[in-house]
């Protein structure tokens, strides 16, 4: 068959495909109102501005005056801060107790499990399904148990009690050896340079809320910080982010909305470094891994915050734990445009287990360096591979 | 990683096609990879189990049809499944007898409820309705704001004041029924569903306002969490609809379907992109396809209305059923379909096209050619082609740059085509007719040497919606 045939028979077919949806959504369709003019700013906008030229360098004292501000909000109305965040809390909640109300579920499965005399097929469609529902994932569960059924088959497990714990042990393993600490270069400001974290992830995840707290932490621990409000484009974003500025006494900078995010986040190394300030923390818009012209947004992003003065030294991919399958994409794209070098879990003190880190950790090696286990600075905290675990699996 | 579920069967039908009937061994292995499918899909473990129950017990009968051949049996048994779970009654907005309608919006933190609230207005905007925004989210900070800019931005007026929730939401109502507005919908804060007192507090506000509709923003990205979260939300608050937010990402969206099972109640609304106006009532059809990753029908339909011009490819569309549709036609539409993207791309979201064809690759200069020879053709030509004789071919060819035997080759199967599309359109007129008309077309490319066994199971009979064009198998 040659090429040109097969080109013109899909033609067809893909022009009669086209057509056919047009039209027969169009019978379908109720009257639409006229499209609204576009209130996208953030098209595809990467062409534009050679990287050269970064306009906050045309004069200082105007981007002072124009670009950056501390926010203090004379104009937003008293509204926008009402319910004051619960002060920060000495004493950093264990998973233990936070996931406690999400592994009451998973115990039911597991109690199953256990109150078993033998390791019979019952007990794997359990241990299945509690890894399932955990949203662990069906390929990462299959090769978990697959380990395990070997053991039991080589008489080296004989009871439901020692199955669990060598799951608990197996899954602990996997996750072992992983530097999970935040990389902070001391040796930066000694040469001008400052140290630039940025934060990525799909819309709603709470990227901004973790900058937040991420921020009090830092300042709490005697670093000077920067907020750089680099997602202009959700509606009030900067306001929010503001508002945590305010909270955790870093300093704001903030570019117009719907404007450049890679220059607000230059803006923001730009100020740290001529005031001195080690730290800039840059957020980012939401947004979903398949939208491409988005993540090459994000491409920029990174290569700009990397220029001088800014040396990027983690790129938190922030993952809801309500997230299924998806996440694993998620972290991939991500890793693919920005370079991902680490994972924050938020919202983990609901019913969710966010197993899906599992596998974002096992098989693309992105180490879960944060956790989210409520709304107070302090329920920001250090993952623990063995309370995880220990938590998903309701053992101790 | 897994294509997708007719990916999957492929290799297990192709060992057992001899047999013509399924063992109880091979109907397990398939239910196995349905289950995985639908488990990577993120649909609950529970659901999933009764799913696939259900599908065993439809696939007993499978044997004894011959119109069929198993495999696309099955797969018409799990896509009719997910849509009678999916589908059922669509939730149909009826007013309240004295205004306004009152909407309450609830669901988890970052679900997209202040996003999907200004959706929402907008959508009863263009209804021709009067609609008010309460912020009554006075937890995260500037969600009010945010409320604000995207009413706005929409022209929909935002109420909301400093304090508590539940007076602010009270208020709200007191001052819809002030300005005369027809319907309103009261933003809240994000809240787990197992923290007691947030759980409480929505209740109260639900209390005091009496929504007409109670709507649970669920995030499409959701994975098996999502039908605790429902449970729990229902048990409080007697959700009337779920609203599936972010469904643009790639994620298939299982959670839609867990929900749906679990409390009874429609998908009412999707959101399908940032923009404001992404947002409109859910079409259970498409997303049985899409959760078990046959082809991303969706995205295929969305790209297709933005890059086809309406009237035009409505009056295309006609000619085409007429045998009317003219190489200038052709060409026209030929446009549009580049707008979509690479060709490849396009073809590959397709169901149930020919792996052979699916693989195909074509890029956007593959179609030069045949552009080239169309512009080389003059006015008269291009309406009948038939009036093309040697001289013609000839100065075509050299006016192209192409062959002559490629400028036949297009002639003759451009006039194919339209002979088949007439065919098609006398016989069912309509929808039918075109749908026919497609299937003929898989036909045709089969018939010209993709070869035997090329047609995958695709989606006989199913999808009878606008949106799933079914491709009959090919064989």
């Amino acid at each position: 068959m040659n090429a040109q045939t097969l080109i013109i028979v899909l033609l067809v077919v893909a022009v009669v495909f086209g057509l056919g949806v047009v039209v027969v959504n169009r019978r379908r369709a109720t009257p639409v109102p006229p499209e609204t003019p576009p209130t996208d700013n953030r098209a595809p906008e990467i062409r534009s501005a050679p990287p050269r030229i970064e306009p906050p360098i045309v004069e200082v004292g105007d981007a002072e005056a124009v670009v950056i501000e501390r926010v203090v909000e004379p104009v937003v109305e008293p509204v926008v801060e009402p319910v004051v965040e619960p002060v920060v809390e000495e004493r950093a909640p264990s998973f233990r107790e936070r996931m406690g109300k999400a592994a009451a579920a998973m115990a039911g499965v597991l109690g199953g499990v256990r109150s078993r005399q033998n390791i019979g097929n019952d007990t794997w469609d359990d241990l299945e399904e509690a890894l399932l529902r955990a949203d662990v994932g069906i390929g990462v569960t299959t090769a978990l148990l697959d380990g395990l059924r070997e053991r039991v088959k080589a008489k080296a497990i004989s009871t439901p009690d020692e199955l669990i714990a060598a799951l608990a042990a197996d899954m602990s393993s996997r996750l072992h050896g992983a530097d999970r600490s935040l990389r902070f270069d001391d040796s930066l400001a000694a040469s001008g340079q400052v140290n630039v974290w940025l934060f990525v992830g799909v819309n709603g995840v709470g990227k901004t809320t973790t900058i937040g707290k991420v921020a009090a932490q830092q300042v709490a621990a005697g670093r000077s910080v920067i907020l750089a409000a680099g997602d202009t484009f959700r509606a009030a974003a900067a306001e929010q982010l503001g508002t945590w500025a305010d909270r955790s006494g870093a300093e704001l900078v903030r570019g117009a909305e719907g404007g450049d995010p890679s220059s607000v986040i230059y803006d923001g190394v730009q100020r740290a470094n001529a005031k001195g300030v080690s730290l800039v923390l840059g957020d980012t818009a939401g947004r979903l891994q398949n939208k491409s012209n988005l993540m090459e947004e994000l491409r920029k992003v990174r290569r700009v915050a990397s220029k001088e003065p800014g040396v990027v030294t983690e790129v938190l991919l922030v993952i809801d734990a309500t997230t299924g399958q998806n996440g694993l994409a998620q972290a991939r794209e991500f890793t693919d445009a920005a370079g991902v070098t680490g994972v924050v879990l938020t919202k983990l003190d609901g019913s969710a287990k966010g197993g899906i880190v599992f596998a974002i950790e096992t098989e693309l090696g992105l180490p879960v360096k944060l956790v989210g286990l409520g709304e107070s600075i302090a329920d920001l905290v250090e993952f623990d591979p063995n309370e995880f675990v220990g938590a998903l699996l309701d053992v101790s | 990683m897994f294509d997708n579920l007719s990916g999957r069967f492929e290799g297990i039908f192709k060992r057992i096609r001899g047999k013509g009937r399924l063992s109880e061994a091979d109907v397990d292995e398939v239910l196995k990879e349905i289950r995985t499918a639908l488990l990577e899909a993120d649909v609950n473990v529970g659901v999933v189990r009764n799913v696939v129950a259900r599908i065993r017990e439809g696939a007993v009968g499978i044997e004894q049809s011959k119109a069929l051949d198993p495999s696309q049996q099955i797969v018409k048994l799990v896509n009719a499944e997910l849509t009678a779970i999916l589908g059922g009654e669509t939730l149909k907005i009826s007013y309240a007898s004295k205004p306004p309608t009152v909407i309450l919006m609830a669901g988890l933190q970052g679900s997209g409820k202040t996003t999907n609230s200004a959706k929402l207005a907008r959508w009863f905007k263009s209804q021709g309705r009067h609609p008010l925004l309460v912020g009554a989210d006075l937890q995260r900070p500037a969600a009010v704001e945010q409320l604000r800019t995207l009413g706005s931005q929409i022209d929909v007026p935002v109420f909301s004041e400093p304090g508590d929730p539940v007076t602010t939401a009270t208020r709200g109502l007191a001052e819809a029924r002030r300005l005369g507005k027809d319907v309103l919908i009261v933003d809240t804060a994000g809240r787990l569903a197992i923290d007691d007192e947030m759980m409480a507090q929505i209740r109260q506000i639900s209390d005091q306002i009496t929504p007409n509709y109670t709507f649970l923003v669920i995030d499409a990205m959701t994975g098996q969490d999502a039908v605790n979260v429902a449970e729990a939300f229902h048990a409080t608050l007697q959700i009337d609809g779920v609203i599936l937010s972010k469904l643009d990402g790639d994620a298939r969206g299982g959670a839609a379907l867990s929900v749906k099972e679990v409390i009874g109640r429609p998908i009412a609304f999707a959101s399908t992109g940032e923009k404001l106006d992404a947002f409109d009532q859910f079409h259970p059809d498409r997303m049985a396809s899409r959760i078990l990753g046959m082809g991303d029908v969706l995205t295929l339909i969305e790209q297709a209305e933005k890059a086809f011009e309406k009237d035009q490819a409505e009056q295309a569309a006609a000619r085409l059923l007429e045998g009317e549709f003219t190489l200038d036609d052709f060409l026209e539409q030929m446009q549009s379909l580049k707008k979509m993207g690479p060709l490849g791309g396009v073809l590959g979201m397709l169901p149930g096209m020919p792996k052979e064809l699916k693989n195909a690759q074509i890029g956007d200069d593959d179609l030069k050619p045949i552009e080239a020879i169309i512009r080389s053709m003059t006015p008269d030509e291009r309406r009948k082609p038939e009036i093309i004789n040697g001289s013609r071919r000839q100065r075509i060819a050299q006016g192209s740059g192409r062959s002559i035997a490629e400028v036949n080759r297009l002639v003759k199967q451009f006039s194919e085509m339209q002979k088949m599309m007439k065919r098609m359109g006398g016989m069912g007129g309509g929808k039918k007719g075109k749908r026919g008309g497609l299937g003929a077309l898989a036909g045709l490319a089969g018939g010209m040497g993709a070869g035997p066994g090329a047609g995958l199971p695709g989606l006989p009979g199913a999808g009878s919606a606008p949106g799933g064009f079914p491709f009959p198998p090919s064989r």
